[in-house]
C-alpha cells in the first residue's frame, strides 16, 4: 500500500498534510509527500511514477472542488483511474457530497480523528 | 494526583512558594515595567496610558468589498487594520494567471495593481489609521503600493504608520508563501527595511513572526526561540549592510500567538522580552532603549478553535484575550468562532472585537501593569520558559543557525514532528479539548468521536445548523470583476513607462543596489504585481522546497 500526500494549488499550510503523512507511515504504509504548491498535472505525474494506490489531497484555501476535479480527470485521462483520490482539510459540510460526486473515494473534513483516516486507508489495503 | 505538563513539555508542581524564586535578583532579572530588561512590559504604566490596539485580520473578495468590511469594523471601534491578501497576490501572480484559477479573492483581497490598493483604502485616512499588511514574498511591491496610496492621499511620509509582515524566514518554516530562493528573498526583506528606515520613519518594516510556526505545530518555547532566532538573522543582515543597529531596530515588531495555558503564555512573553532586550543590548550593542523593546502583536491561535460545538470558541477567545492582556500585548487580534469552518462572517468578527473590548473595559486586566508580576508561579515559570527557550536557541545554533536550518529543512521537519506529537497527545487525552476528547455531547466522555461524515465510516454529513454558522459564499463574480478591472488598467496605462520600469527592475536585480526605488517606479506606472514578480523571478529563480516530514 503506497500513498501520495499532495498539496495542490497555492495554499502553504501543510501541518495537516504532514501529520497525516506521519500517521500513515507509522501505521506501516509507504508514504510520499509532494511538498507545497503542486499543480494537478504534477500530482498526476508523480502518482503514476511512484505507482501509488491512493492520492490524498490536502486543502485549506477553499479551492478543493476545482483542484480535486482536475486531479481526478487527470488520472482518468492517463488511464490511472485505479488510483483512489481522497480529500482532507477545511472542507465545508456542503461540499462533502459534491466531492463525492466528483469521484473522491473518501472525504476527511476538519475534526476527523487521525485514527479514522488510518483505519479508512487500512481498510482499502485489506480490500485490494 | 494528576500529572500536569506545560505545552513546552516541563512538569508543573502543584504549588509554588518563595523557595521557587529564591536566589533571583529582582532588579536585574525582573525590574520594573518600562525598564530594561522589560520582563514586566515595555511601558511603565502599560494599558493605563494606552490600551492595546485592536486589529482584526480582514480581507476577502475585491478591494471594494474589503473596504466596506474595514469601515464596518472601524465604525464599531476597531482602531487599526490588518489586511489579508489572496494567495495569488501573496505569491506574485496576477488574477488572470492560470495558476490563480479558483483562488482569486478567496482567502483575502485580490491586488493586481496600484488601482486595487487605491480602492481598498478609499476614504480611510492613512495619516491616522495604522495598517498591517500580511504580505511577505511580495512585501516590497505591496508596501510600495501602500506608500504610493498614502502619498496620493496627501499623507506626509513621516505620518505613514504601516507594518508589512515582510518576514520571509517564517514563510519558509511554516506559512509557505515563499517565491524566490532564500538569499534573494532575504535581500528583498532587507531592501524594504532599509528603504523604510530612511524614508518612512514610523513604519514598522518587518514583523517577526513566531505565530505561524506555532500554528504549524511547534511548542511555546520553540515559538519564542525561532522568533528570536529570526529576529537575530534580520538584525545581522542589516548590520552586514552597514546600518547601525539603532537605525532600524526601534521599528522591528513581532507577531506571536497565544492559546492554551494562560500562565505558560504569560511566562513565554515575559521571558521573550527579557531575552530580546539582552540580545539587542549585549550582543548587538544597541544603545537606544527602543531598540531593546519586544513590541508585539498577540494574535489568538486559530488552531486552538475546533469544529465541535463552535460557539465554545467564543469562550476560548475570551481566555486568549485575557492571556494576551496579562502578557503585555501592544496589539491584539482574535480568531473568530467560525474560523474552523469558513472565512469569518461580519457577526463573528464583531464578537471577536467585542471580546477584546470587554477584556479591556470590564475585566480589570488592563488596570495595572503586569498584574501577575511577583507571583511565585509566574516568576518561576518565566525562568523555566527562559531556560527552555535558550535550549531551543542552542539547538538552532547546532543546526548551523536559523537561515541554514531553514535551507536544509531541519526546522520544518522539527515543527512537523511536534505537530504530530500534539495530535497524538490529543488522541490519548493527555491534552484535553472540551467536546473533542472529553465532555462529548451525548458521548461516552472517554474516546475521540468518530467524525460522522466521512464516506468510509458510512455516515451522513451533519454540518452546523444553518443558523449557527454563516458559511462564506465564495462568488465567481468576484474573480470576474477583478479580471475586468485588471484588463481596464492594462489598457489605460502608459506601456512605455511600464516597460522601462520593469527593465530597470530586472537590471538592478542583477546587481546589489536597493530594489525599492525601481519597485516604486514600476508600481506607480501601474505595472501589475505579476509583472513585477516575474521581472525579479527571471533573475532570482524560484525556491526549491526541501521536502521533509
Amino acid at each position: 500500500m503506497k500513498v501520495l500526500i499532495a498539496k495542490p494549488g497555492l495554499d502553504g499550510h501543510d501541518r495537516g498534510a504532514k501529520v497525516v503523512a506521519q500517521a500513515l507511515r507509522d501505521a506501516g504504509l509507504e508514504v510520499v509527500y509532494t511538498g507545497l504548491k503542486r499543480t494537478p498535472e504534477e500530482i498526476v505525474q508523480v502518482a503514476i511514477q511512484e505507482d501509488v494506490d491512493v492520492v490524498g489531497l490536502s486543502f485549506l484555501s477553499g479551492a478543493h472542488l476545482l483542484l480535486t476535479r482536475r486531479v481526478i480527470e487527470g488520472l482518468r485521462a492517463a488511464g490511472a483511474d485505479d488510483i483512489d483520490v481522497v480529500v482532507g482539510g477545511t472542507i465545508p459540510p456542503r461540499d462533502v457530497a459534491m466531492l463525492r460526486d466528483l469521484g473522491a473515494a473518501a472525504i476527511f473534513p476538519m475534526g476527523t480523528p487521525l485514527s479514522d483516516i488510518v483505519a479508512a486507508l487500512g481498510k482499502r489495503t485489506a480490500r485490494s | 494526583m494528576r500529572d500536569v505538563k506545560l505545552h513546552a513539555g516541563t512538569p508543573v508542581k502543584p504549588v509554588y512558594g518563595p523557595e521557587d524564586v529564591a536566589g533571583r535578583d529582582p532588579a536585574a532579572d525582573i525590574g520594573r515595567p518600562g525598564e530594561y530588561p522589560f520582563t514586566r512590559g515595555i511601558h511603565p504604566a502599560m494599558y493605563r496610558e494606552r490600551l492595546w490596539t485592536m486589529r482584526q485580520y480582514v480581507g476577502f473578495g475585491t478591494p471594494a468589498e474589503t473596504n466596506t468590511r474595514f469601515k464596518y469594523l472601524m465604525s464599531h471601534g476597531q482602531d487599526a487594520l490588518n489586511v489579508a491578501f489572496d494567495l495569488p497576490t501573496q505569491l506574485g501572480l496576477d488574477s488572470d494567471d492560470p495558476r490563480a484559477e479558483g483562488e482569486v479573492g478567496r482567502v483575502g483581497m485580490a491586488v493586481d495593481t496600484l488601482a486595487d490598493m487605491e480602492e481598498a483604502f478609499a476614504g480611510i485616512p492613512l495619516d491616522r489609521v495604522s495598517v498591517s499588511l500580511t504580505i511577505n514574498g511580495m512585501a516590497a511591491p505591496i508596501t510600495a503600493m501602500y506608500y504610493a496610496v498614502a502619498e496620493r492621499q496627501g499623507t506626509p511620509a513621516d505620518r505613514v504608520v504601516t507594518t508589512p509582515q515582510n518576514d520571509i524566514l517564517k514563510e519558509f518554516v511554516a506559512r509557505g508563501t515563499w517565491i524566490y530562493p532564500v538569499e534573494p528573498s532575504l535581500r528583498l526583506v532587507a531592501d524594504l527595511i532599509e528603504f523604510s528606515a530612511r524614508h518612512y520613519p514610523r513604519s514598522n518594516p518587518v514583523s517577526v513572526c513566531g505565530y505561524h510556526i506555532r500554528e504549524a505545530g511547534c511548542t511555546t518555547a520553540q515559538e519564542m526561540a525561532y522568533g528570536l532566532a529570526i529576529a537575530r538573522a534580520y538584525v545581522e543582515l542589516m548590520v552586514a549592510r552597514g546600518m547601525g543597529v539603532d537605525e532600524f531596530a526601534p521599528r522591528i515588531s513581532f507577531n506571536f500567538t497565544c492559546w492554551g495555558k494562560i500562565f505558560e503564555e504569560v511566562a513565554k512573553f515575559r521571558a521573550g522580552r527579557r531575552l530580546y532586550a539582552r540580545m539587542l543590548r549585549e550582543r548587538f550593542g544597541a544603545a537606544n532603549p527602543k531598540s531593546w523593546m519586544f513590541r508585539t502583536l498577540i494574535g489568538g491561535g486559530g488552531s486552538s478553535f475546533v469544529v465541535q460545538e463552535p460557539e465554545n470558541n467564543i469562550v476560548r477567545g475570551a481566555y486568549i484575550a485575557l492571556a494576551a492582556a496579562l502578557s503585555g500585548a501592544q496589539t491584539m487580534a482574535l480568531p473568530t468562532y467560525d474560523e474552523a469552518y469558513t472565512i469569518p462572517s461580519a457577526k463573528a468578527q464583531l464578537i471577536a472585537l467585542r471580546t477584546m473590548q470587554i477584556c479591556a473595559e470590564e475585566s480589570g486586566a488592563a488596570d495595572t501593569a503586569d498584574p501577575l508580576g511577583g507571583s511565585y508561579y509566574v516568576e518561576a515559570l518565566t525562568d523555566e520558559m527562559e531556560r527552555a527557550i535558550v535550549a531551543e536557541l542552542e539547538h538552532v545554533e547546532h543546526l548551523g543557525g536559523l537561515v541554514e536550518a531553514v535551507r536544509s529543512g531541519a526546522i520544518q521537519a522539527e515543527v512537523a514532528r511536534q505537530a504530530y506529537r500534539f495530535e497524538q497527545q490529543l488522541a490519548s487525552g493527555e491534552i484535553k479539548k472540551v467536546a473533542v476528547n472529553c465532555y462529548l455531547t451525548g458521548g461516552d466522555g472517554g474516546t475521540l468521536p468518530g467524525f460522522p461524515f466521512n464516506q468510509i465510516a458510512g455516515g451522513t454529513p451533519p454540518g452546523p445548523p444553518s443558523d449557527q454558522i454563516e458559511l462564506y459564499a465564495f462568488d465567481q463574480r468576484v474573480a470576474d470583476a477583478q479580471l475586468a478591472k485588471l484588463g481596464r488598467v492594462r489598457r489605460e496605462r502608459d506601456h512605455g513607462a511600464v516597460d522601462r520600469a520593469l527593465r530597470r527592475l530586472s537590471d538592478e536585480a542583477r546587481g546589489t543596489t536597493n530594489l525599492m526605488p525601481a519597485i516604486v517606479e514600476a508600481v506607480k506606472a501601474y505595472a501589475t504585481l505579476g509583472e513585477i514578480a516575474a521581472a525579479m523571478r527571471e533573475v532570482f529563480g524560484e525556491h526549491k522546497e526541501p521536502v521533509k516530514f
